[in-house]
């Protein structure tokens, strides 16, 4: 009985879904500029973490770029001029979608690179696979058919 | 392609990959390069220290030196202290940006392990901080004489840092003052 209440206690322990949400709340003065700010929180990427955005990191340095991202917004910054701002202090590492310029470009043509290679690879294998195939000589068949008569009248 | 080429074709793969990925292997990937780097040290005017007084710009630079950002809650920068001391000790300026302090505690902290800077700038809400890019504490900056920033080095500065990195890089920078 006391097992069963432990299993089941353990399974909505599973079912707790983590908090998304940020610590501190702002208010702002127009709705837009709102939704703006949870873009551009997704946007960027935390400085001290590896792998978080602002939005998600309880980080020292993502509460201050929060706030400040939260200032510019409300100050009338465009979003170009508020990323401009973060990459000449924290480098393109703070951004998750890096400008398509400089060496930032490599990431962005990289994957269409590969898909092209792949696709070359696969197209010249199955053409050289037909061409194996087409390429039996008459004798060849002749002997093919032979030995497939004889599999058929032994069985 | 030559067929018995073709049948290298997996090793060269392979041995290629297996360079980047041993070549990544001993990168830090906690390594940021500073946006900074090879640019002017950002604008700022903010109070010093245990002084009446406000630093600019202009009043820090002028030699090559150090700029340490540090703090009282930083448990890595009681690590680093002693040695910020004996640096200092050997002739290099260095300054310090108290960074998100309080006043009080960063002034009993130098009474009490000793005060290797020669300014303590007083950034208490970060705003030169995030002019710089830091992102914790430590942090260290080598500035050259016309206030370029130079270097940064994320982290504890310990002997080796200072052996293998900054020193050298310090005395290329004064020796190119001295010339020019």
């Amino acid at each position: 009985m006391n097992s069963l209440r432990g299993a089941i206690l353990f399974a909505l322990v599973l079912l707790c879904v983590p908090a998304m949400a940020v610590i501190e709340t702002y208010e702002f003065s127009d709705p837009e500029l709102e939704l703006r700010y949870r873009q551009l929180s997704l946007e960027l990427r935390c400085p001290k973490c590896q792998n978080q955005n602002i939005a998600d990191s309880n980080a020292p340095i993502s509460q201050d770029l929060r706030k400040l991202l939260y200032q510019q917004l409300e100050a009338g910054a465009s979003d170009e001029e508020i990323l401009d701002y973060m990459v000449a202090r924290y480098g393109e590492f703070v951004r998750y979608r890096p400008s398509f310029s400089g060496p930032t470009i490599a990431l962005w043509l990289a994957p269409l690179l590969l898909l092209l290679a792949g696709v070359t690879v696969a197209l010249l294998t199955l053409r050289g696979r037909r061409k194996a195939s087409a390429s039996l000589s008459t004798d060849d068949e002749q002997r093919l058919r032979d030995l497939l008569d004889k599999s058929e009248r032994d069985a | 392609m030559a067929p018995r080429l073709k049948l290298f074709l997996p090793l060269i793969l392979f041995a290629a990959m297996a360079l980047f990925l041993f070549r990544g292997l001993s990168l830090d990937p906690q390594a940021l390069p500073s946006a900074l780097i090879d640019k002017p040290l950002p604008d700022f005017t903010l109070p010093v220290l245990g002084r009446e007084s406000m630093l600019n710009r202009e009043g820090l630079i002028g030699e090559v030196a150090l700029l340490n950002v540090w703090a009282t809650w930083c448990v890595s920068c009681r690590v680093e202290h002693p040695y910020l001391l004996q640096i200092a000790q050997g002739g290099v300026p260095i300054y310090g940006i108290n960074y998100k302090d309080d006043d009080a505690a960063a002034t009993r902290w130098l009474a009490e392990l000793g005060d290797p800077y020669r300014a303590n700038i007083i950034d208490r809400e970060g705003t030169f901080g995030l002019d710089l890019g830091v992102y914790g504490a430590p942090e260290t900056y080598l500035v050259d004489a016309d206030g370029v920033v130079r270097y940064r080095h994320v982290g504890v500065v310990d002997e080796r840092v200072w052996q293998t990195i900054l020193q050298p890089l310090y005395q290329e920078l004064m020796q190119r003052g001295s010339k020019g």
